[in-house]
């Protein structure tokens, strides 16, 4: 066996297990397995509605699995991009509301570049103390996601509105909705960021694998000693990788600011899409391509499950389960592999 | 005669790319039987075929005559086997016991018995003349002593028959004399030993036989009395191999390094280079021999710019270089073959094609406009993997799979190629084969006539008197003496490394 196709295997068979053991717990529980998973794929792909919602939901899961993804092959561990998401939605929205006499071609990327500005000084702050003073960058992020959670909200509560507990609606010119993707969707809350998603994705593959930023970045990741001796400035490819992987998750943030909601709330607790796109990125392999995929799985998954008690009784947190079981088949790849390796030999004998 | 391990026909591949072909390798009770081969000819994964990392596509293995399949490294332990890696096995925070009954924890109501293993530990330690303290953290003791570690591990868990991958390339020559009394004392407890070296003179020394693998295949077994360095050599390339480097008297001209008054810090903060003063000049080779940790690492470390200078100048053909950018250096026109090749040298998980341009990726023709061309970066990699002979199933393999001396060289072609005006060489020829020494040798002596300065660090007496042109003697942070190798003996390079006649010599 090639080791690509063990690269593919890992995630696949965690997949399966994953769905696997979620049937065996609706067995034990006393329902259908049958039937709740057809109830999922019908609530995730079932009509052109659920199709649109199940590509919505991706849509941040690829920025913030990016995100992560960015940062591990560069050799850092980014569990801040929850918080550069919220930055990242507050700012767009922010710019989004507050101009109002602009052309669509310059507010609507303007909005982008504000919550990805936003999100990419929140991985500078975690970046810098790194290359500076050798903080770790996970007590550091963990930190800022709670700051960025409070930050916002008194930014919506108290300097956007006037104690309210939502912002106003962006104006059209910096909004990504897309009435020909609700047509085509039957309505549903699909936007146009889905296309911004999928070229992100290309955009991550094209820096790490052909640019030569992308050789610095990774090298840096591998070994900083071997990055030093080759004259590569260590200490600012840390920061820019923190900075270009606060960036996606910033953007992951406007596609839910310009995109989904329209406009930001007061949250009294974190949204999860920053933390799922850890996971992401794991189940993806941290590889563009991995993440679209993984990102896809997720938000089927996630839409999916709201169908299945309508239609099937069973309780849509079974799928909570089934995507931590995912998380622990993929996590214990090491296992998979080696239980690959004996297989692969029994087969040899 | 009785065999304790007998390797027959032994076939290991990777992904199409034949490593070991037909293999077959007898080892008898008591003896200590040497593997030697070219660099990637395929000893260590024999070994590690045989140590259960690996499983072999064909073959037999066995044990005191009986067949057995060695599935992974526990099974090997069952049977008696242990191995000494290349590169060591160690939890650097643990002490020496911990790292010892790692995996094997004597269990006492459910917690470990430290106390009893430690006295299990200091038990062997003194058994076999190890010297090794049982309670001392391995972060804080030599290399030498964590090789000690690595040889207790393997009989704390009772080993009988102990394999060392090249345990003598990172050892200073004080340790090899002592690492061969080790071995004789666990020969005469009863254990046989494989020993894998590049160094004929430790075969002739303590081997009784030898087997030689040529890119994957056996060549043959033959006794130690019966043949010489020579012989193994030519056996273990397939022709001829000189010892002595030729090569015509030094022309030197101009000084291209200049270090004035050099003060340099180590990483603790102590003063490692004082006050040191040395010229190379161009067309002449001059070597540094001292005793490990005299200040060598830190003063290579201050001239191309990984390490802070406290005080003191560094010139570069006339330009004052101290406290450049390591980058600015290399531009400059110095490069640097470093000592510790996996840490500093290699990208070890980028293919070995991509690390040929480790410090010119940026350049063009590889990169444009901030884009890599990797056709161009494959392209010069093959060039360099010809020319300097590196064998690796392809450039797109990971620099990790490839043999420790294969590195090396890679390394090597790499900064030689750079076409610098004052080469540093820190131990080039570390885990080399005769004939790539040779080799080596011949390249840097080719630099030099190319009218190059070159600076060689090695541990190797050998090594400094054959190459060098000058010989500059390091000791306790400065340069002690300068001598011409044709007029000194290694009697007295020897007593001037232990810092006898310091002050005696001439000043640079
Ligand atoms: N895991 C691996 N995958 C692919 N090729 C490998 C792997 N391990 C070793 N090789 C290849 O097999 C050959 C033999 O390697 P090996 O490490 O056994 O050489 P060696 O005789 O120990 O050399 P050295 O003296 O340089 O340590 C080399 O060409 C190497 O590139
Ligand atoms: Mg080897």
């Amino acid at each position: 066996m090639s080791k690509k196709w063990t690269v593919l295997a890992v995630p696949v068979i965690s997949v399966l297990l994953g769905l696997l053991a979620g049937a065996i717990i609706m067995i034990a529980s006393g329902n259908n397995p049958a039937a709740g998973y057809m109830a999922l794929w019908n609530g995730a792909f079932g009509d052109s509605f659920y199709t649109g919602e199940t590509l919505r939901q991706m849509t941040p899961y690829i920025f913030a699995g990016l995100a992560v993804a960015f940062a591990f092959r560069t050799g850092l561990f980014n569990i801040g991009v929850e918080g550069q998401l919220l930055v990242g939605w507050l700012a767009s929205v922010w710019v989004g509301v507050a101009f109002v006499d602009l052309p669509k071609v310059i507010h609507l990327p303007l909005a982008i570049s504000a919550g990805a500005l936003a999100g990419a000084l929140w991985g500078f702050i975690p970046g810098f103390l790194k290359a500076r003073l050798r903080v770790h960058e996970v007590i550091v992020t963990i930190m800022m996601n709670y700051t960025a959670l409070h930050v916002t909200n008194h930014f919506i509560r108290n300097v956007i509105s006037d104690g309210s507990d939502a912002t106003d609606v962006v104006n059209e010119t910096a909004s990504l909705r897309s009435p020909f993707l609700e047509n085509i969707t039957d309505f549903s809350s699909l936007h146009n960021g889905i296309y911004l998603a999928v070229i992100a994705a290309i955009i991550m593959w094209f820096m790490l694998e052909k640019t030569t930023l992308g050789y610095e970045l990774r090298a840096v990741g591998y070994n900083q000693h071997a990055s030093e001796y080759a004259g590569m400035n260590v200490n600012r490819n840390i920061i820019l990788s923190m900075v270009i992987s606060g960036a996606f998750a910033g953007i992951g943030g406007s596609m839910q600011g310009l995109g989904t909601f329209g406009n930001m709330f007061i949250n009294s607790g974190f949204s999860g899409i920053g933390f799922d796109g850890i996971a992401v990125a794991l189940l993806g392999g941290n590889t563009a391509i991995g993440v679209v995929l993984a990102a896809l799985l997720f938000g089927a998954l996630k839409v999916g499950s709201l169908n299945m008690p309508i239609e099937s009784g069973v309780p849509n947190e079974l799928v909570e389960i089934v995507i931590a079981l995912i998380i622990f088949f993929v996590a214990s790849s090491y296992m998979i592999t080696w239980l690959l390796s004996r297989f692969k030999k029994k087969e040899a004998k | 005669m009785d065999y304790v391990i007998e390797m027959l026909g032994i076939r290991k591949e990777f992904n199409g790319f034949v490593a070991n072909d037909d293999i077959t390798l007898q080892l008898a009770k008591g003896e200590i039987h040497a593997l030697l081969g070219e660099n990637g000819a395929g000893k260590s994964t024999l070994m590690n075929v045989l140590f259960g990392l690996y499983q072999p596509e064909a073959g037999e293995i066995r044990v005191n005559g009986q067949n057995v399949l060695i599935t992974n490294p526990n099974k090997a332990n069952d049977l008696g086997i242990g191995m000494v890696h290349q590169h060591f096995m160690l939890v650097d925070t643990f002490t020496v016991t911990e790292n010892i009954v790692l995996g094997n924890e004597p269990k006492k109501f459910g917690t470990v018995n430290m106390k009893q293993a430690e006295q299990k530990v200091r038990e062997l330690s003194e058994q076999y003349g190890l010297a090794v303290d049982p309670t001392a953290k391995i972060a804080d003791i030599s290399v030498g002593m964590q090789q000690r570690v690595e040889i207790l591990k393997t009989l704390y868990r009772g080993a009988e028959i102990l394999i060392f991958d090249e345990p003598t390339a990172v050892l200073t020559p004080q340790e090899i004399k002592e690492l061969i009394q080790i071995m004789r004392a666990l020969i005469k407890e009863g254990k046989s030993i494989i020993l894998i070296t590049h160094k004929l003179k430790e075969i002739m020394e303590v081997c009784d036989r030898v087997t030689v693998i040529r890119k994957g295949k056996g060549i043959g077994t033959v006794n130690v009395s019966e043949t010489n360095p020579n012989h193994l050599a030519s056996l273990m390339v397939g022709r001829d191999v000189t010892f002595t480097t030729e090569k015509a008297d030094a022309v030197p001209e101009q000084n291209v390094l200049e270090i004035r008054g050099l003060s340099v810090n180590d990483s603790r903060g102590v003063q490692a280079v004082r006050d040191l003063d040395l010229n190379v000049r161009a067309g002449e080779i001059v070597g540094i021999c001292g005793v490990d940790g005299n200040g060598q690492t830190e003063l290579i470390e201050a001239i191309t710019g990984l390490r802070k200078v406290s005080s003191g100048a560094v010139t570069l053909n006339g330009k004052n270089i101290t406290s450049y950018k390591p980058r600015k250096v290399a531009e400059s026109g110095v490069a640097h073959i470093p000592q510790d090749r996996h840490k500093h040298g290699l990208v070890l998980d980028y293919p070995i094609g991509v690390n040929m341009v480790l410090q010119t990726y940026y350049q063009k023709p590889f990169s444009k406009a901030g884009i890599m061309n990797y056709k161009e970066v494959y392209k010069k990699a093959n060039t360099l993997i010809e020319e300097f002979d590196v064998r690796t199933p392809s450039e797109t393999t990971l620099a990790r799979a490839l043999s420790g001396g294969n590195q090396q060289k890679a390394i090597i072609g790499r900064e030689v190629d750079r076409d610098p005006d004052l080469l540093i060489a820190a131990q080039p020829t570390r885990g080399l084969d005769v004939g790539a020494i040779e080799f080596i040798h011949r390249r840097l002596i080719e630099q030099r006539d190319k009218g190059k300065a070159v600076l060689l660090l090695s541990f190797e007496l050998d090594e400094i008197m054959n190459v060098s042109d000058r010989i500059a003697v390091i000791y306790e942070g400065q340069i002690v003496a300068v001598v011409d190798p044709k007029e000194t003996t290694e009697q007295e390079l020897g007593l001037l490394m232990a810092g006898s006649k310091k002050g005696a010599g001439e000043r640079v």
